[in-house]
């Protein structure tokens, strides 16, 4: 779902303003002006139409999961998605990361002074198609503005509230020698989809941001699998990252399969062109499951009846050796480390 | 996807690895130049699939690793004065200075931004007139032609508020070093494919004669190297010592004529220290005086800067094939990619990073 502030259905509210002012962050006629505008018509719901300084909610009773994010990506707007969709997908995403059925979102703005009103009721579109979607309610939040220069156009951040069914319990310490590896579809879609259209490269067929909330796959991948053991989007970092810290934080290593790993054309061209492994770059729209084997073709074919797991595969085995390190078995039939990334990925010389 | 898949065709591989297994019926040691062709060998984890006797040593053809410390100094430096925006490849941006790298002068301040190309940074002068922009003109013969081109670029338009930061660095001397030390055990060369697609590889016929050592240029892809490496091995059971071009696709005898025409125009032949080596005589590029006007090093005046490299790195040794990065007592230790001592560790063209990155399961698998 891609929205740009040229593109929408809803028409911007009409105010004396034409960019965000100082004023907006007040507290006065213009802040409250913003809120009735901009944000509680896109978030509407009883819990936040009482706009008091918190969100009282009926607790469901059993255990919660709870995880907060802060979204600062640069472009605002990019191909496949928004800061928006990102800011609720994003948080809906952790909070399923724990088999957890979210629930509420809040959602904190922090935004610099001049920023067009057309883009934040753009991004508030999206972020209201999001959680829509997402089945998601929006209950508190909170609005900042700061001067010109003190944050970059804007910065959103949202907390997720969710409740874990009961039996379920995923943790990245959770891993066992034999378990399955799997990965819900292709890899690196959304950072490439940034890198490439923030340094204004352009590849025969545009890549998109894979942008989605998962926690209906998860929820239909638990459904066949209780006892899966650990579950992660593979965001900052990307897929590496994440296995990495599964064969850490559980003393095992994982193996893995080259020809296993499910790269779209254009987002390995970007990466050979960058000189950048896809398996570091982010993605937020998929999940890497660890399950135990017997179960890895029940949880194939449930993440495949869902169109976010369509591409699902398995990506290797986790084993007792090289406890503590990612390898994969080449194309070629040798092997290499997969090792965590050192800081930001740089492009090299030649 | 297409071009490159061609290339990595694994039962096409298998082929050549088993030929390479038939050919070799002695210990050869062959050292691959290019920092290039160490990644991939490590990337695909090529070494693992030939004759144990059949040793390959990695070469000191890593551009960012042999930029040596006192640049990185000055350019850190320059990067520190308020007029100045300073651009270079992201690569170079992590290369340990003895006190700073570039990132942290950034932290601290510092305007350093990461182009793809140096006329990204001729654009930003254009836009910003009151500013210097500098380019950190790093690399080999692949980087000099748009570098040159830059500077030609500049002069075209004008703009007197770019220079470049030059620490081009050639081949062919650093070649000849490596054979005419008596340490040496180098045998064979796979030459650099992209260094030739420019240069051509007539120049290498000499020092294939001279050496009495075979020489190929080679691509970068799996198949590239395992046909680079069988040619190699074909001449050196043979006894011979020929240049024969395995990247045919890309290289030919005379190279790209038009690269090395505006080379020419823009640099001239000049001493060249490499970081872990040493001066070598003619061994880089320089600023011709016609365009002495682009040249940072003139225009800001920076100190002569003496630094000194961690007493503990052989990283000098590694870019000789003299030794390998799991001899040196730092390796994985006190010196990783995350904390490098020296610059082999920082690139993943260095042979240090290849080696940490992707060989630390060897003992284990």
């Amino acid at each position: 779902m891609s929205i740009t502030p040229e593109d929408f259905s809803c028409p911007l509210p009409i105010t004396d303003h034409d960019t965000v002012q100082l004023a907006h962050g007040s507290g006065g006629r213009l802040t409250a002006e913003l809120v009735e505008k901009f944000f509680l018509p896109r978030f509407a719901n009883p819990t936040l139409a009482r706009l008091e300084d918190q969100a009282v909610l009926e607790c469901p009773g059993g255990r919660l999961a709870f995880t907060t994010d802060t979204f600062v990506v640069d472009p605002l707007f990019f191909p496949g998605g928004s800061i928006g969709d990102l800011a609720v997908n994003g948080t809906v995403n952790d909070v399923a990361m724990g088999g957890a059925k979210p629930l509420w979102l809040s959602a904190a703005f922090v935004i610099e002074e001049g920023l067009p009103l057309a883009t934040l009721h753009a991004v508030l579109l999206a972020m209201e198609q999001a959680a829509k979607d997402a089945g998601v309610t929006i209950v508190t939040g909170d609005t900042k503005v700061v001067g010109k220069g003190a944050c970059d156009k804007l910065f959103i951040t949202t907390t997720g509230l969710g409740v874990v069914p009961e039996g379920v319990n995923l943790s990245a310490a959770n891993l066992r020698p034999g378990d399955a590896v799997l990965l819900s579809g292709t890899i690196g879609d959304h950072g490439m989809a940034i890198l490439t259209s923030r340094e204004g490269l352009s590849f025969a067929s545009r890549i998109e941001s894979d942008t989605a909330a998962l926690h209906e796959l998860v929820a239909a991948m638990l459904a066949v699998c209780p006892e899966m053991r650990a579950l992660r989007d593979p965001t900052r970092g990307g897929v590496a990252t994440t296995l990495n810290e599964f064969a850490k934080s559980s003393g095992v290593g994982i193996m893995l399969r080259e020809e296993a790993i499910p790269v779209r054309p254009a987002v390995r061209a970007a990466g050979e062109v960058l000189g950048i492994d896809p398996l570091y770059v982010a993605n937020e729209g998929k999940l890497i499951a660890v399950v135990p084997a017997e179960k890895t073709e029940a949880v194939l074919a449930a993440m495949r009846a869902h169109p976010l797991g369509a591409h699902g595969v398995c990506l290797g085995e986790v084993t007792a050796a090289n406890a503590g390190l990612v390898a994969m078995r080449t194309a070629l039939g040798t092997h290499r480390i997969i090792d965590m990334p050192v800081g930001e990925q740089l492009p090299r010389i030649c | 996807m297409k071009y490159s898949d061609e290339y990595r065709d694994p039962a096409l591989a298998r082929r050549l690895v088993e030929e390479i297994h038939r050919t070799a019926t002695r210990p050869w040691t062959v050292m691959e130049i290019c920092g290039g062709h160490t990644h991939a060998i490590m990337r695909y984890g090529l070494d693992q699939l030939l004759p144990p006797g059949l040793e390959l040593v990695h070469g000191p053809g890593c551009p960012v690793c042999v930029t040596p410390v006192e640049l990185i100094d000055k350019a850190v430096a320059i990067a520190g004065r308020p007029e100045v925006i300073f651009t270079s490849f992201g690569d170079m941006l992590r290369v340990p200075g003895s006190r700073q790298d570039l990132q942290m002068a950034r932290s601290q301040g510092a305007d350093v931004r990461m182009v793809y190309s140096p006329l990204e940074a001729v654009a930003l002068a254009r836009q910003h007139p009151e500013r210097e922009v500098v380019f950190f003109a790093v690399g080999f013969e692949t980087t000099a032609p748009a570098n040159a081109m830059a500077v030609v670029q500049a002069k075209r338009e004008g703009l007197t508020n770019f220079s470049e930061l030059v620490s081009q660095v050639l081949v062919p001397p650093a070649m000849r070093v490596l054979l005419a030390s008596p340490e040496n055990r180098v045998q064979g060369y796979l030459a650099a494919g992209h260094v030739c697609t420019v240069m051509g590889f007539a120049e290498y016929e000499a020092i294939a004669a001279e050496f009495r050592v075979p020489i190929v240029p080679v691509g970068f892809e799996p198949l590239d190297i395992l046909e680079g490496l069988l040619l190699l091995v074909r001449q050196l059971e043979a006894g011979e010592h020929r240049v024969e071009n395995q990247y045919r696709r890309s290289v030919t005898r005379e190279g790209n004529l038009a690269a090395q025409q505006a080379m020419a125009e823009v640099f001239r032949v000049a001493d060249r220290k490499w970081r872990g080596i040493g001066m070598l005589p003619q061994s880089g590029l320089a600023l011709r005086e016609a365009y002495a006007a682009f040249d940072a090093e003139r225009k800001f005046a920076v100190q002569e800067i003496e630094a000194a490299e961690a007493a503990q790195c052989i990283s000098g040794l590694i870019l000789q094939g003299r030794k390998k990065p799991h001899e040196c007592s730092a390796f994985g230790r006190e010196c990783t990619p995350s904390h490098p001592l020296g610059a082999t560790m920082v690139s993943s063209e260095g042979a240090c990073a290849a080696y940490h990155k992707y060989q630390r399961l060897r003992a284990t698998v």
